[in-house]
């Protein structure tokens, strides 16, 4: 799992959006972490704390009023530095691949899925030839599990779930290293979600590819992902294995505890009060204001140790008791 | 008592969406309706809150039926529901600041002077603090924007509430915390739910009893 040359590497990324009257909006906050070929990091967190904003700024998709600090590594390439024409030449498409929100807007309504395919194996790779093209749009179809019979049908003729396998395919036609999935079961029912969860894993699996899920469907993630990492207004406050996150041992921020027993097949309480504004953090931890664990300690910025950004997170003697 | 009876429902001329579904709900009774995307459930919810009139059928309300839907309804029964719909962004004018979007429903019934202590109760209950309730539906978030969807749907005290999809877009705590402030109003007011949704776990805890879309039609159509 603890793959020594991981795919990404992201080091102490930070995005501000500058808003009109010299309002600065911390949308993510020194962010660090890695993900390496054959694992799944799944981003989890409420909407609005920042998960998709980081998804643009390692697309090199922000918008102009951002500015983007700190390093993502893909390679040797660093993904906040390089230019446009870097990112749209050699980065988009073929180094990360895209799943997106909602296939339905993703995909072109006007055209086939076959057409919009075939365009993208002719603008990702060497193939030529009308025979040649079209064998290879099968066969990217084929590995999103896309049925062959379907690919001649416009988008608004699918369901959401082969929407959804539509979108996976075409991201794939790259065989980027980098598979980036932002949302990518919003919206669909519970099967649907274990499906397409089960086929991204699948991906995963060939060990040819890294997968980054952004998700607020803590189920998804607990099915597919190897590592989880919690973000909070802006903040990575808890990075650690999955299997201990959703494990007995449970997660150790009380962020991430909290989140979990929202739960309806837990206790299904929610956590009181509601995150604090990106453009109007509280001194110190951003959680302390709805923090049962709060203390004088918290008024001052936690460090990360171990994974977790908090003053008082629980340890494994808390949990035996 | 609130009954829906051999309902068929579609739009316009092509095959129905809902065909021969049959559902009560009790005074007072909380019911989750469970079915895949697609299959017709909100289609089914917008009948039962007068909001889409079915091909066939009847629709029973406290033992007197239906015979008008959308503006042909009376004022009493189109305010005897409340609905929260899966989108609030689509849901929402987005024109109108939260406050004013809560306090529609008693303006259009000629009902202002209830106007500022149904906010101050309300905001309360459903989590949105003053300064949020001041800002537009682009500032806010999708929850923050559903809590005042939730509001709105229980600013006139509805004896029946539909939720369709209420939570399908939001994060596990915020969702804990809407099902949270509906079952506040119901236990204060005893007002039934129609929660249509497609996670059975989430509806399960929820509501009194969880019924699966199939056996809706099953007793109706003989599948």
């Amino acid at each position: 799992m603890t793959d020594p040359t991981p795919v990404l590497s992201v080091r102490g990324l930070s995005v501000r959006f500058l808003m009109p009257g010299g309002r600065r909006v911390a949308a993510v906050t020194d962010a660090y972490f890695d993900v390496a070929a054959g694992e799944c990091l799944a981003l989890i967190g409420e909407s609005g704390c920042g998960k998709s904003v980081l998804a643009s700024a390692l697309l090199g998709l922000l918008p102009a009023n951002a500015q983007g600090a700190g390093e993502a590594r893909l390679g040797d390439l660093d993904l906040l530095a390089a230019d446009e024409r870097t990112m749209a030449r050699t980065v988009r498409g073929r180094l990360i691949g895209l799943i997106p929100q909602s296939p339905a807007a993703h995909l072109t309504p006007v055209r086939t899925v076959r057409s919009q395919l075939e365009e993208a194996v002719k603008a990702l790779t060497d193939i030529r030839g009308r025979a040649a093209l079209r064998s290879a749009a099968e066969a990217a179809a084929d590995r999103a599990a896309f049925p062959v019979g379907h690919l001649d049908r416009h988008p608004h003729e699918l369901s959401g779930g082969l929407a959804q396998r539509a979108a996976t395919a075409l991201a794939l036609v790259g065989d980027a290293p980098l598979l980036l999935a932002d949302e990518p079961t919003t919206g669909l029912d519970r099967d649907l979600v274990d499906h397409t969860v089960d086929e991204l894993r699948r991906h995963v699996d060939t060990g040819r590819c890294a997968l980054l899920m952004i998700t607020h469907d803590l189920a998804a993630a607990e099915r597919i992902a190897d590592r989880v990492a919690v973000m909070y207004a802006g903040q990575i406050v808890e990075l650690t294995d999955a299997t201990a996150f959703f494990g007995t041992s449970g997660p150790r921020h009380p962020y991430s505890r909290g989140l979990l027993q929202a739960l309806p097949d837990r206790a299904f309480a929610p956590i009181p009060g509601m995150p604090p504004e990106l453009g109007d953090l509280p001194e110190g931890c951003a959680f302390a204001p709805r923090c049962e664990r709060a203390t004088a300690a918290c008024t001052a910025l936690p460090q990360s140790a171990d994974g977790i950004v908090c003053h008082h997170p629980h340890v494994p003697e808390d949990l035996r008791a | 008592m609130l009954e829906l009876h051999d309902i068929t429902a579609g739009y316009g001329s092509g095959a129905p969406v809902v065909r021969n579904a049959t559902l009560a709900l009790a005074p007072g009774e909380s019911v989750g309706l469970l079915g895949p995307s697609g299959c017709g459930k909100s289609t089914l919810a917008r009948v039962a809150a007068l909001l889409h009139r079915p091909d066939s059928g009847t629709v029973t309300l406290d033992g007197e039926p239906v015979r008008g839907w959308r503006y042909r309804a009376s004022r009493s029964r189109r305010t005897a529901f409340g609905v929260v719909f899966q989108q609030p962004r689509l849901s929402a004018d987005p024109r109108l600041r939260l406050t004013d979007l809560i306090a529609e429903p008693l303006r259009a019934t000629g009902r202002r002077h209830e106007i500022a202590p149904r906010l101050t109760e309300l905001a309360a209950s459903v989590g949105l603090t003053p300064d949020l309730l001041n800002r537009r539906p682009h500032e806010v978030s999708d929850g923050q924007l559903q809590r005042a969807c939730l509001a709105r749907a229980l600013v006139l005290r509805p004896r029946w509430l539909i939720c369709d999809e209420m939570t399908a877009m939001l994060d596990a705590s915020t969702t804990a915390a809407l099902v949270a402030a509906v079952e506040d109003y119901r236990t204060a007011t005893g007002a039934g739910l129609l929660a249509v949704g497609h996670d059975q776990v989430l509806l399960d805890r929820w509501c009194d009893r969880t019924v699966r879309w199939a056996s809706l039609t099953a007793a109706g159509a003989g599948k």
